[in-house]
C-alpha cells in the first residue's frame, strides 16, 4: 500500500483543490483529510458518511468546588496557568496533565475526558474516504490526524485499494507531523510569492526530517514567474523533482463554488490538463518506488 | 490595545493585512504568531536587534537514583516516557513540560533538562517593532513558542498578532487574551466554512470580533449573507487585484505602493477601537 501526502507548508496554495482532483484521477484510492481543524475536502467530494466516532483526544480538569480548600497548591503546580482566581478550570488553558489531580490534598480534582471531535468513513463516487472535524478550539488535532490515517489504513485493507491520498494541513507542527510520517512522498504545492518560497522550503525540510521523498509542484506559478524559476532552480540545487506547474484561472473557484473538482467541472482547461500530467508522473514516481 | 489577525482557512491574507495595517497606523508592536511558518517579517524586512533561543523543560533521569518503578511513565498523559526493567526513554517532542513525572517519582530521580524548541527573533523596521518565533523543523508543539512571543507584549502599544491558520491549539494560543479579533476570509465556499468555525471559537472565547473579506469579487455572496445573518462587522473588503497579487507575491505590502490603502487600514483599526470602546 501507497499513501501519498499533499502538504503545503503556508496555508491556502491549493492543497485541497489537488487532492479532490487526485481522487477523481486516482480511479481507485481511499482519500483522508488530514486537515482537521478546517477541513475541507468534503465540500468538493461530498462523502456520504456510513461510521461516525467520538474522538476523546483530551482531558480536562475539573475541581469539585464543595470538596476544595482553596489552598491554592493547584493553582501554583499548575505550568499552564490554566486554574482562575476563583479555583475554576479555563478549558482555553489546561492540557489535562493531571499534575493538580495528585497534588490537591482535598482529593478535589479529578480529569474528565473531552469529546474532542469526530472522526467518519464515507463513501464518494470516487471511492472511500477519512475524514475529521476537531471540535472547535480544542486541542490535539495530531492525535485526530492519526486516527484518521488509521482509518484509511482500515478501508484501504478491506476494500483491496493500494493507494491512499491524504490532504494535509497547513503549517509544520504536530498535525502535519502526524500527516507525513511514515508516507512514501509528500508533493509540496508552492506558490510563487516570497511567502510561498519561505514556507516551501521549511515543508522540505520537514519532509527530509521525517526521510519522506519529497516533489513540488507550483499553482498558480504565472503569478510571479521569477520566482517560479527561484522555485525551480532551489529545487534542481537540492534534487528534487518539479512535477509541474498550475495556470492561475478563475475557473478552479468556479469549481469550487459549484462543488465540484476542477476535472469534472473544466476537464479540458489548462489547469484539468497540467493536474493530470502531475498526477501521472506522481503515481508513476511512487509505484515506482517500490522496485528501487 | 490587543488586535489579532485570524482565519479557520489558511492563505486567505491574515498577514497581509497584520502588515499593511501596522505600517498604517503609530506607535505598532507586530507579533508574528505563525511559528510555524511565519512570513510578517518577508513583507518588513525588519532589523533584527535580538536574537533568543527558545528552550522547554522536559524530564532528567537520574540513572541512579531510578529503580524503574514506571511511576513517571504511568502518570504521563502525553506518553512521552517510556520505562522498562534496564532503561528510561524520553520522547521530547511528546512532552508538555507539565512537571508530573518529577512530582510522582518516589525516588526523586528526576529533575528538569532544558529542549530547544526554537528562536525568538526582536526587530524593528523605523518605529515598527516585530516580534516573531521561528520553530525548529520537526518540533511538533508551536503553543510554548507561542507563549515566549506573546511574553514579549508591549501594552503602551499597539499591540497587533498576526495567528496561524486553522482553530486548534495554536490559534487559541494567539487570540486568547485579545481585545478584538479580525478574521479574514475569502468569499468562497472554503473561505466561508472555515470562517464559520473560527466565529465558532472566537464566541466560545468571548472575544468581539469583525470580518475582512479579501480577494473580493471571486466566489459567491454566501459570506456575506452569513455575516448578515450573524450580525458580524465587515469591517473591510479587498478586492482581487492583479496588482495586490502581484505585490505580494514580491513581498512588498501594497498599501506602500497603493497609498489609498493606507487611510483604509487606519479606519479598519479605528473600527476595531471603536467596537471594543477603546
Amino acid at each position: 500500500m501507497k499513501q501519498i501526502t499533499v502538504l503545503s507548508g503556508k496555508g491556502g496554495t491549493g492543497k485541497t483543490t489537488l487532492t479532490a482532483a487526485f481522487a477523481v484521477l486516482a480511479k481507485k484510492a481511499v482519500v483522508a483529510d488530514c486537515d482537521v481543524d478546517a477541513p475541507d475536502l468534503h465540500m468538493l467530494l461530498h462523502p456520504e458518511i456510513i461510521q461516525t466516532q467520538e474522538f476523546k483526544g483530551s482531558k480536562l480538569a475539573f475541581i469539585d468546588e464543595a470538596k476544595c480548600v482553596k489552598c491554592g497548591l493547584c493553582r501554583e503546580k499548575c505550568r499552564f496557568s490554566a486554574i482562575t482566581e476563583d479555583f475554576r478550570v479555563d478549558p482555553f488553558s489546561c492540557e489535562g496533565c493531571s499534575v493538580c489531580t495528585i497534588i490537591c490534598p482535598a482529593n478535589a480534582i479529578t480529569l474528565t475526558e473531552r469529546i474532542s471531535g469526530h472522526a467518519y468513513i464515507s463513501k464518494t463516487r470516487f471511492g472511500f474516504m477519512a475524514h475529521a472535524m476537531l471540535t472547535p478550539s480544542e486541542a490535539n488535532s495530531g492525535k485526530l490526524v492519526t486516527l484518521v490515517r488509521q482509518n484509511s489504513k482500515i478501508l484501504a485493507e478491506k476494500e483491496s485499494v493500494d493507494l491512499i491520498i491524504i490532504d494535509g494541513p497547513p503549517g509544520i507542527g504536530c498535525p502535519v507531523i502526524a500527516s507525513v510520517t511514515g508516507v512514501d512522498a509528500g508533493l509540496v504545492v508552492a506558490e510563487p510569492t516570497m511567502s510561498g518560497i519561505h514556507d516551501l522550503k521549511r515543508a522540505l525540510q520537514l519532509l527530509a526530517h521525517f526521510d519522506v521523498p519529497s516533489f513540488v509542484c507550483v499553482n498558480t506559478y504565472d503569478i510571479n514567474k521569477d520566482n517560479t524559476e527561484k522555485i525551480e532552480s532551489f529545487c534542481k540545487e537540492n534534487g528534487i523533482e518539479v512535477v509541474g506547474k498550475i495556470p492561475f484561472s478563475p475557473k478552479v473557484t468556479e469549481a469550487m463554488v459549484n462543488g465540484k473538482t476542477i476535472i469534472e467541472y473544466s476537464p479540458r482547461s489548462a489547469v484539468a490538463k497540467e493536474i493530470e500530467d502531475i498526477w501521472e508522473k506522481l503515481s508513476a514516481l511512487v509505484s515506482e518506488k517500490s522496485f528501487t | 490595545m490587543i488586535v489579532s489577525i485570524a482565519s479557520g482557512k489558511g492563505g486567505t491574507g491574515k498577514t497581509s493585512v497584520a502588515v499593511n495595517m501596522a505600517l498604517s497606523i503609530r506607535n505598532v508592536q507586530l507579533l508574528d504568531c505563525d511559528v510555524e511558518e511565519p512570513n510578517a517579517h518577508l513583507l518588513l524586512h525588519p532589523k533584527i536587534s535580538r536574537i533568543e533561543p527558545v528552550y522547554v523543560p522536559i524530564p532528567l533521569i537520574n540513572e541512579e537514583l531510578c529503580d524503574h518503578c514506571g511511576k513517571c511513565s504511568k502518570f504521563c498523559q502525553y506518553n512521552a516516557i517510556f520505562v522498562s526493567s534496564e532503561k528510561v526513554l524520553i520522547f521530547p517532542e511528546l512532552c508538555h513540560s507539565c512537571g508530573g513525572c518529577a512530582v510522582v517519582c518516589p525516588k526523586k530521580a528526576i529533575t528538569e533538562d532544558k529542549h530547544k524548541i526554537g528562536i525568538l527573533k526582536l526587530a524593528y523596521t523605523g518605529d515598527l517593532r516585530v516580534v516573531y518565533g521561528e520553530l525548529e523543523v520537526g518540533e511538533p508543539m508551536a503553543v510554548p513558542l507561542i507563549k515566549e512571543v506573546k511574553r514579549q507584549i508591549d501594552k503602551s502599544r499597539n499591540v497587533i498578532l498576526d495567528s496561524p491558520p486553522g482553530t486548534s491549539c495554536p490559534v487559541i494560543e494567539t487570540v486568547k487574551d485579545s481585545d478584538f479579533c479580525i478574521l479574514v476570509t475569502e468569499p468562497t465556499p472554503f473561505g466561508l466554512h472555515d470562517l464559520k468555525i473560527a466565529v465558532q471559537v472566537l464566541e466560545d472565547m468571548k472575544i468581539s470580533l469583525g470580518v475582512v473579506v479579501n480577494r473580493a469579487g471571486i466566489g459567491d455572496r454566501k459570506v456575506y449573507e452569513y455575516c448578515k445573518e450573524k450580525d458580524i462587522p465587515i469591517l473591510l473588503e479587498i478586492p482581487y487585484n492583479r496588482r495586490i497579487a502581484e505585490l505580494y507575491s514580491k513581498g512588498i505590502p501594497f498599501s506602500l505602493e497603493m497609498p489609498e490603502w493606507s487611510e483604509r487600514f487606519q479606519i479598519l483599526f479605528n473600527d476595531a477601537r471603536r467596537l471594543v470602546g477603546k
